[in-house]
This record gives C-alpha cells, sequence and structure tokens, in this order.
C-alpha cells in the first residue's frame, strides 16, 4: 500500500468563458487551476491555504470529484479517478466526502436530521430500516448531537449544531478521505472550537484523512500537519505545518503570514508586517513567468521570464521561487511561532 | 465618562416587539469614545454590538424600536433629534463603514458619482467641485489612478478597492465620529492588512474617533486603545486593550481567548471551546446571562444580575461578575498557565477554602 492516498499531477481546470447564446463561441478562460502537484497522505490533514480565487476550493473539488479536470491526473488509493463517470464515481463518493462551508444552506430544509444524516445510506443501499435508524443515531451521537433530535428539522439547530448535521452526513459512509472546505468560517468564534475539536477527535477516531481548506492562517496551523499555500491557480510553498511558520520560503507566504492580526496588545503584529500592494490579478490574464512577480516585494528581471518550478529550499520547504527568503527575512516577517514539541509530534502520523 | 468624549452612549436599551416575544437587544449599555481615540466592541451574533451602533446613528427608529437612554454627541442629544435633523448629522458628522461593500454601493452608478452624491447631500456646492472631492477621497484613501477609477463602476471594482470606496464615502465630509461594522470580515487576510492600516492612519491624520465592531480578537488587539466585550445585549467587560489581553476578568473573556487558535502558542495547544451557543435574546437566561456556559457557574448566580462595577486597584477596568475579584484572579492565573476550566476551577475553589 503506497504511503499517498491521493496524488495529483499536473492538475489543471478551465473554466470556458462564452460570449452568444446560440453559437457560444470561446473567448478566453479562467485558469482557476493551472499544473497542481500534491500527494496527500494517509492519516495526515493537509491545508490548503490562500486568498479568494486562488484556486483552493476548485482544487479540492477536483479531488473528490465533483469536477472533472480540463487535464492532469489524480489517482485515489492507486487508482486514476481523473475522469471516473457513473457507477464508478458513486463507487468513489463512498471513498471521499465533503464538509461545506455553509450550514445554513448546505442542509435541505424540508428533511429531517434523520434523513439528511440517512440518506448517503439510502444512495448506496445501505442499511434496511430499524438498522439505519440505529446507524444514524449513533452518528448524531458521535458528532455531539442528541440522537433523541432524529426527527427534528435544521432550522431547529443552531449553526454549530447545523455544521455538526454536515459532519455527520459526510461521516455516514466511513470514508477514507474528508474534505472540509471552510468548515468553521461561518461560525461564531465560540463555536468554532467546539468544530475545530471534533473534526481533531473524529480525524484520530476514525483513522481519516483530511484535506483542510481555510483562509484563515490560525485555524489551518491548528489543524494541519502539512500546508500548501495557493496564489493564483499554482501551488507556491508546500512545506509541513512547522517549517512553514518557522521558515516560509516564498514571498507571498511572508507576506501572508505577516498579515494575519495576532491578538496580543502592543502592535507586535504591526510592526513586522509585509503589507501587499495592489490586488490579485485576474484569473482570465494571469501573469507570465512567476504569476506572483506583480506583487513580489523581492522581483527581479528572471521573475518576469521564467516560471519557477516547485523545489527543496532550505529548511525542507517545497517553493516556487527563484529568490526564495532568507531566514532572517522569513523571522522578520512572519509571527514569532513556537514548534510542536517533539513528544507531542510522535503521537501524530 | 470622560470630560472630552466626542460620543457618549448613556445606559441604551432597545427592544422589538416581534410574533414571539420582545427582543431585548440592547440592555443598558454605556460607552464613550474622544477624539482620536479608537473603541473595539466585541461580540457574537446577537450579542447587540450592532444595534447598538445602527441605534446611535438613528437606523433602528423606523424599525418599531423602542429606544431608551442617551445618545450624545458632543453634549447634543441624538435620540430625540427629529428626523431631518438627525438626517444631516448622519454621514456628516458619524459615518459608518458596513461589512459588505458589495450591498452597500448601488450597481448602476459609478464609483465617483456617489461618492459626489454623499458630499452633496451636506454641502452646498456645485456638481463639479463634488465631482472634483470625489476624486480627491479616492486618492486619500490610496486608490490608484483616481480620475480614472472614479468613472468606473462598483462591480469593475475588487473586494478590497471596493471596501477603500465606502471608506472613502464614510469620510466624504470630515465625519467626528466613525462607526466600521466588522469592515473587514469579507475580506482575504492581506487585504484585510491594507484596510486596517488605512483606518488607522485617517483616524490619526484626521483625528476621527473610531468605533469597531468586530468578532476578530486579532483585529482588535492591533487596532483599537480600548474594548468593550458585549454578551447578551450587555456590556460584560471593559477596559483598555493591554488589559483585556493580559488580565481579563469575566469568564466569557476568557472563553474567547482561549477558544481561538493563535499563532503565538505551540501548535498543539489544545482549543477550550465555550459550552453551548448564545442564548435567545427573547427568553435571556436569569441572573447572570453566562451562567448556563460558565465554566464557573455558582448557585446564587443563576438569580442574581450582575452590574458593570470597576474591578479594584484597576481603574478604567469594569466587569459584570458576580465571582470575587480573588477568585477571578485566582482562575485567570491558572488559565494561563494552561489547566481547563474546570481543573481551573478547583484549583481556585481549593485555595479559596484553605486561605
Amino acid at each position: 500500500m503506497s504511503q499517498d492516498l491521493v496524488e495529483v499531477r499536473d492538475l489543471v481546470k478551465h473554466f470556458p468563458i462564452t460570449r452568444g447564446i446560440v453559437f457560444q463561441r470561446q473567448v478566453g478562460a479562467v485558469q482557476a487551476v493551472d499544473g497542481v502537484s500534491l500527494s496527500v497522505r494517509r492519516g495526515e490533514s493537509l491545508g490548503l491555504v490562500g486568498e479568494t480565487g486562488c484556486g483552493k476550493s476548485t482544487t479540492a473539488r477536483l479531488i473528490a470529484r465533483l469536477l472533472e479536470p480540463t487535464s492532469g491526473t489524480i489517482a485515489f488509493d492507486g487508482h486514476d479517478i481523473s475522469h471516473l463517470k457513473g457507477a464508478g464515481l458513486k463507487g468513489l463518493r463512498r471513498e471521499v466526502q465533503m464538509i461545506f462551508q455553509d450550514p445554513y444552506s448546505s442542509l435541505n430544509p424540508r428533511k429531517t436530521v434523520g434523513s439528511i444524516v440517512g440518506e448517503p445510506f439510502a444512495i448506496h443501499g445501505l442499511l434496511p430500516g430499524a438498522e439505519r435508524k440505529r446507524a444514524v443515531q449513533d452518528l448524531m451521537e458521535q458528532v455531539g448531537l442528541n440522537p433523541e433530535h432524529y426527527n427534528r428539522f435544521p432550522h431547529e439547530f443552531s449553526g454549530g449544531q447545523r455544521q455538526r448535521i454536515g459532519v455527520a452526513r459526510a461521516l455516514a459512509l466511513r470514508p477514507k478521505l474528508i474534505i472540509a472546505d471552510e468548515p468553521v468560517s461561518a461560525l461564531d468564534v465560540s463555536i468554532q472550537a467546539q468544530i475545530l475539536n471534533l473534526l481533531r477527535n473524529l480525524q484520530r477516531d476514525f483513522d481519516l484523512t483530511l484535506v483542510f481548506i481555510a483562509h484563515d492562517l490560525s485555524v489551518v496551523r491548528h489543524m494541519c500537519d502539512r500546508i500548501a499555500v495557493m496564489y493564483l491557480g499554482r501551488i507556491v510553498e508546500l512545506a509541513d505545518a512547522d517549517a512553514l511558520f518557522a521558515h516560509a520560503r516564498h514571498p507571498y507566504t511572508g507576506a501572508l503570514l505577516s498579515a494575519v492580526p495576532v491578538p496580543e496588545p502592543g502592535g507586535a503584529g504591526r510592526s513586522r508586517r509585509q503589507i501587499l500592494h495592489g490586488d490579485v490579478p485576474s484569473p482570465t490574464d494571469p501573469p507570465p513567468a512567476c504569476r506572483f512577480h506583480t506583487r513580489c516585494p523581492k522581483c527581479q528581471p528572471l521573475c518576469t521570464q521564467e516560471t519557477p518550478e516547485l523545489a527543496r529550499k532550505e529548511g525542507g520547504n517545497l517553493a516556487a521561487c527563484h529568490f526564495p527568503l532568507t531566514d532572517a527575512e522569513a523571522s522578520g516577517q512572519t509571527p514569532d511561532v513556537p514548534e510542536t514539541p517533539q513528544t507531542a509530534k510522535q503521537g501524530r502520523p | 465618562m470622560a470630560a472630552g468624549a466626542l460620543l457618549e452612549v448613556r445606559d441604551l436599551r432597545v427592544e422589538f416587539d416581534t410574533d414571539d416575544g420582545v427582543v431585548h437587544a440592547v440592555d443598558g449599555v454605556s460607552y464613550s469614545v474622544e477624539r482620536g481615540r479608537a473603541l473595539g466592541i466585541v461580540g457574537e451574533s446577537g450579542s447587540g454590538k450592532s444595534v447598538s451602533n445602527l441605534t446611535v446613528m438613528g437606523l433602528t427608529r423606523f424599525q418599531g424600536a423602542r429606544i431608551s437612554g442617551e445618545v450624545l454627541l458632543d453634549g447634543r442629544s441624538l435620540l430625540d433629534l427629529p428626523k431631518d435633523e438627525m438626517r444631516r448629522i448622519r454621514g456628516n458628522e458619524i459615518a459608518m463603514i458596513f461589512q459588505d461593500p458589495l450591498s452597500s454601493l448601488h450597481p448602476y452608478y459609478r464609483v465617483g458619482w456617489q461618492l459626489a452624491e454623499a458630499v452633496l447631500a451636506h454641502r452646498d456646492v456645485s456638481r463639479q467641485e463634488a465631482a472634483n472631492r470625489a476624486v480627491e477621497l479616492l486618492d486619500m484613501v490610496d486608490i490608484p489612478e483616481p480620475r480614472r477609477r472614479a468613472q468606473a463602476y462598483p462591480h469593475e471594482f475588487s473586494g478590497g478597492m471596493r471596501q477603500r470606496a465606502m471608506i472613502a464615502m464614510a469620510l466624504a465630509n470630515d465625519p467626528k465620529v466613525l462607526i466600521a461594522d466588522e469592515p473587514t470580515t469579507a475580506l482575504d487576510v492581506t487585504v484585510q492588512a491594507q484596510i486596517l492600516e488605512l483606518i488607522r492612519r485617517l483616524q490619526h491624520e484626521l483625528d476621527t474617533a473610531v468605533v469597531m465592531i468586530t468578532h476578530d480578537l486579532g483585529v482588535i488587539a492591533e487596532t483599537v486603545d480600548d474594548v468593550a466585550v458585549m454578551y447578551a445585549g450587555r456590556i460584560v467587560e471593559r477596559a483598555s486593550t493591554a488589559t483585556i489581553f493580559r488580565t481579563p476578568e469575566h469568564p466569557y473573556t476568557w472563553g474567547l481567548l482561549k477558544s481561538i487558535p493563535r499563532l503565538d502558542v505551540p501548535r498543539d495547544a489544545p482549543l477550550v471551546p465555550i459550552p453551548g451557543a448564545p442564548p435567545s435574546l427573547i427568553n435571556r437566561p436569569s441572573g447572570c446571562h453566562f451562567h448556563p456556559r460558565c465554566p464557573y457557574v455558582r448557585e446564587a448566580h443563576t438569580r442574581t444580575d450582575p452590574r458593570l462595577e470597576p474591578v479594584p486597584g484597576d481603574p478604567g477596568h469594569s466587569v459584570a461578575c458576580l465571582l470575587g475579584p480573588e477568585t477571578r484572579r485566582r482562575i485567570w492565573a491558572e488559565l494561563r498557565a494552561g489547566l481547563e476550566p474546570d481543573r481551573a476551577r478547583r484549583a481556585a475553589e481549593a485555595q479559596e477554602t484553605s486561605a
């Protein structure tokens, strides 16, 4: 058995932009994902971070095969799933499940919790009648819902409880991989921690592999073993969580980390801040060569001519940059982050 | 409170009648902001932080709200001003930045035109002068090529630029007070950093009093001087920003601080969630409204209503909590050392009985 559960090679997803109503001509493409390669190891949690429009959600939806890639391959558990259809795709759904951002729109308001959580069983023709009810109630208990609320409707639950329903539904078929797309960003601060703790415990108990998407870097650091940073459809840096926060190599990662407001008074966060100027360029017409060069504080002529490959830099981080940050530059920008103690690390895969 | 207070809110109450009962959205809130200072109001959805500020702006009175208390701007009472006089103040002396810039800009009109409109509403100037002022405002909030950008429609702006345009509109008439309601929640972190920096710069350059409403403690730590923590329509703790983070006194504030993942603690440090969910504002819990979620609750707390009282030996810091000051200090010391709430409570109780 390979160490990697998911292997993604040169993944591309372009959404066509068309003109005309009857005869639709393609006039361009949104290059949502443009050459992403990564692997997800068994039992780990991999974080995908980046700003709006960087392609992190598209990448996740491609891995879950909610979308079909334009080119490139996705292998799940050793099988190529890039262009699965019909029964093959239905089989994949038992292995890969998603948790969505908005617990208000991702649950059918006309169905009871029991039938929402039981639906995966119904679709796959598993567990008839009373057995199914018992399985659903077990699931509800595991995610911290009262099993007696089996017959209630989503509107009778708070945001945090609804997200628990979404988690129970994702767990129902005992998938190998769960993709959580911004699972806590719609929740109140005091509730976020409840859901984050739940996901961590379930990952341990069910031996799950987790792909975790979030824009909040503190949340990703807390949840993930490895982190991939995306910018305009490409991965710019991929590293162990500790390594990424200890010594970011890509200038974009550095700027992203420095922008996180630190809940510590005294302006410690502001003084080291590297403010990026301008906006993210449009993914319909991304800059040539290194896509970050238009906003990069370290930009050189080479960056506008040659695309940097994702390669191993000092300290083990993979970064796609011709002129990676030095240790001094990295620590000048990023917050001082204590590393995980070795003893605690051993418990994690 | 302070002599130099520019905006002062005293014992503000806002209630709404609904089919299900009376919603006590704001329940006796008092705060004040001085010129050139920034006050942060933290709280979750339904804590009353937005309603209290909409009321200051006079934006709740048409919604059938029952309002009592006092709102003073430079000593002038706002709540009983007639409608048209309030309209003269709103957008002129007090301005507001809203959370979602896309829904606050009109999609049919050019950005420059909308900014000029804000100027014309309060000043007797020609349309051309107002248009020039619009360009000047766009320049002030760092929008590149402001003359060309003034001709653009909101959809041609990125999220960060729209928020800048909103800020420009709020500043159109040099307001004395700027209320920012979750100004960066819809934005990415790098853009958030730009916008917060901009608000801070303008606050100092223009000597504006800023009220920043947010749920993000990181934003609070970096942008405001004083903090009010709201829960279920009341202020439960008020102090300087440094004090709120170093020696917080209210169990809800402790809960908030312990439940967010932080970059400055080890990755494996566990998060301690606040149990339960925020209460209904129709049927509020008896006694201390936080008691059903409080790990340190005692029997009496379900009956007695705490008042916001000064913390002994800490001027400028007040808290609404029924635990004794000594007990609170002990619990926070234990929490800070990394103990879980339950063990912190037992440790503090043990010290109490031995003392």
